[in-house]
């Protein structure tokens, strides 16, 4: 019954309804893009079914083959990546539809509804495209949809931090596009496979793996090129807050695992993996050292988001051919899905805090936890992730890097692994402790609709639950990964 | 030197150029020019690349590329310089706050 004809579903429904957003009006448009979050959740599940079936599949979109035609190609870690898309994608529309529903914001729900769309669309084709200059054209999708979200409130802080996140957003899909033309010239192949096949140590490859990595790396927010990112986090609509932390980091994130292990892995010293590890490594213990200092929560949790991209980062380092890179692989992976939930959930409940006290402001969180004791749960719950701790999914994750980090004998990661773990507990309990023990001080005035919190709540519930699951999505992560099979199969 | 060499040096100089720009610029609509012109230089290598192949006719694949290389920049050119005069009508400076020559 599943054939690869499914594939087309996760980029396109969210593309037909961005279309059809234009046309319609008023709550028309909810509707739309309401049932196209729970369509695509089902097509995604189609091709998680299809490749746990066939294995790595590939699909010429309407009978045309490479060069010319687009061709899709999915295997476990694009179904991983498009089942982290749908659950998050899902749990922030449901969030959307209860925030913008409010008059204040009834004119932005229509521009929300419409970019979450492209973007969705975007992020779902870039994880099913086979090509480098396909992923090129839903780079710049996502960079363009992503930045006009990023200014939707209007203020004068989202608009700066969406011009800001434009110029980086072009200039890393620029570097990327660049390479691009240097890879074709050199070995006039586009599509990964392909290119993998004819790929040969020299300059022209080198400063190719140098322009893409750094290009992905500062859309990424990869310590030293994060500055971008606190003020377009802080700065965003909630909801938005939540998919930029959950979704557009882990897209060009996952662009580089594809080209790292992919068309570049025979022709990169293992020198250059460790870089980006010692860049993710410093940028665990900066963002979280900045994330300590912070006065408000969003700003917090965007530091935290930095800190926590780090961990990412770490698998370069880690994932060699030997017998633990499987592991330090799938735990890398498994982060950007723990991270992503786990966040998001943590960005929304915030949203229900500024919506009942007017602020986020930590010095005056006092005793909230008895007003607001669902989405203080959320914000402990998503922390549980965040530090790492059982039965977390990102416990799981750590485990995964630790042991890695461990057995490959680069000790000094394990230490940065615990200790961000250990710095994470610090800036979480900064406002845990006083929410949840002080006093309250005063009257809570408004209130926000209980599905905001409910959805919060649930997502958090995910990043908790993925350390029991995590059986499944590493079987579905093991097709088609980049490993030999004696390494594959020596993962627990 | 043939002609494909001087385009594809061309090409690449154009880059390097724009990104000096890019960096040193404050003024947002020179960054968002020089970000635009950076695009053409790497469409004026993809250009050359088609001719390198040799044989009679280009290769058309590298053509393809630039022309959806155009429609991205010219909507994305649009959308910024859209958001630089919402910049400058908030602010009335056209330059993002790190980077007003004035507030330093």
């Amino acid at each position: 019954m599943i054939s690869p004809d499914w594939m087309v579903g996760p980029p396109f429904l969210p593309l037909v309804a961005a279309t059809l957003a234009f046309l319609l009006r008023g709550r028309a448009v909810v509707w739309v893009c309401l049932a196209t979050a729970v369509l695509t959740p089902v097509a995604v599940g189609g091709v998680v079914l299809l490749t746990l079936r066939d294995g790595p599949v590939g699909y010429a979109f309407g009978g045309w083959d490479a060069p010319l035609g687009i061709e899709l190609y999915a295997d476990g870690l694009s179904a991983f990546m498009l089942v982290m898309t749908a659950v998050v994608g899902l749990a922030v529309s449901v969030y959307a539809a209860a925030y913008y529903a409010a008059p204040k914001r009834a004119q932005d729900g229509r521009s929300f509804w419409l970019l979450w769309m492209f973007l969705w669309g975007a992020l779902n084709a870039l994880f099913l495209s086979a090509d480098i200059f396909n992923l090129y054209v839903a780079l710049e999708l996502l960079g363009l949809s992503a930045a006009a979200l990023i200014t939707l409130a209007g203020t004068l802080s989202s608009v700066t931090a969406g011009m800001r996140y434009l110029l980086v957003s072009l200039l890393g899909s620029l570097a990327y596009l660049l390479a691009v033309a240097l890879l074709f010239g050199a070995f006039g192949a586009l599509d990964i496979q392909t290119l993998e096949e004819r790929i040969s140590p020299g300059p022209a490859a080198w400063t190719a793996v140098a322009l893409m990595v750094t290009g992905l790396a500062l859309k990424t927010g990869l310590f030293p090129l994060h500055f971008w990112l606190p003020p377009a986090y802080a700065g965003s609509p909630i909801p938005v807050t939540a998919l930029l932390s959950g979704l557009t980091a882990k897209a060009s994130f996952y662009l580089v695992v594809r080209l790292w292990f992919g068309p570049f892995s025979d022709i990169l010293a293992p020198v250059a993996g460790q870089l980006l590890g010692l860049l993710g490594a410093v940028g665990i213990v900066w963002g979280s050292v900045l994330a300590l200092r912070q006065r408000r929560l969003k700003p917090l949790l965007a530091y935290s988001s930095v800190s926590q991209i780090g961990y990412l980062f770490l698998l370069f380092s880690l994932a060699t051919t030997a017998g633990w890179g499987f592991d330090a692989w799938s735990g890398g992976i498994y982060q950007a899905l723990s991270h992503a939930c786990a966040k998001a959930a943590m960005f929304m409940a915030v949203g229900t805090i500024i919506g009942s006290i007017g602020h986020d402001d930590i010095e005056r969180m006092d005793g909230i936890g008895q007003h607001l004791p669902l989405t203080i749960g959320t914000l402990g719950v998503g922390g549980v992730t965040l530090m790492g701790l059982p039965p977390s999914g990102g416990f799981t994750a750590k485990w995964l890097l630790l042991t890695a980090a461990v057995e490959s004998g680069q000790w000094w990661l394990a230490v940065v692994i615990l200790a961000g773990g250990l710095l994470a507990a610090g800036y979480l309990f900064r406002f845990l402790g006083p929410a949840l023990l002080n006093m309250p001080a005063g009257k809570i005035s408004r209130s926000t609709p209980g599905v905001m919190e409910l959805t919060a709540f649930g997502l958090a519930l995910v990043s908790l639950s993925l350390g029991l699951t995590s059986g499944p999505l590493l079987e579905l992560l093991r097709v088609g990964a980049p490993f030999p099979a004696s390494v594959i199969a020596g993962a627990p | 030197m043939n002609a494909v060499t001087l385009y594809l040096l061309s090409g690449v100089g154009i880059v390097l150029v724009c990104l000096y720009g890019l960096f040193v610029h404050g003024h947002l609509v020179r960054k968002i020019l020089a970000l635009n012109i950076l695009g053409s230089g790497v469409f004026m290598l993809l250009t050359a690349l088609a001719r390198r192949s040799g044989g009679p006719d280009p290769d058309p694949v590298p053509h393809a590329m630039v022309l959806t290389g155009i429609v991205v920049a010219v909507s994305a050119t649009a959308f910024a310089l859209a958001l630089a005069r919402r910049v400058h009508e908030q602010t009335d400076r056209p330059y993002l706050p790190e980077d007003d020559p004035e507030d330093a």
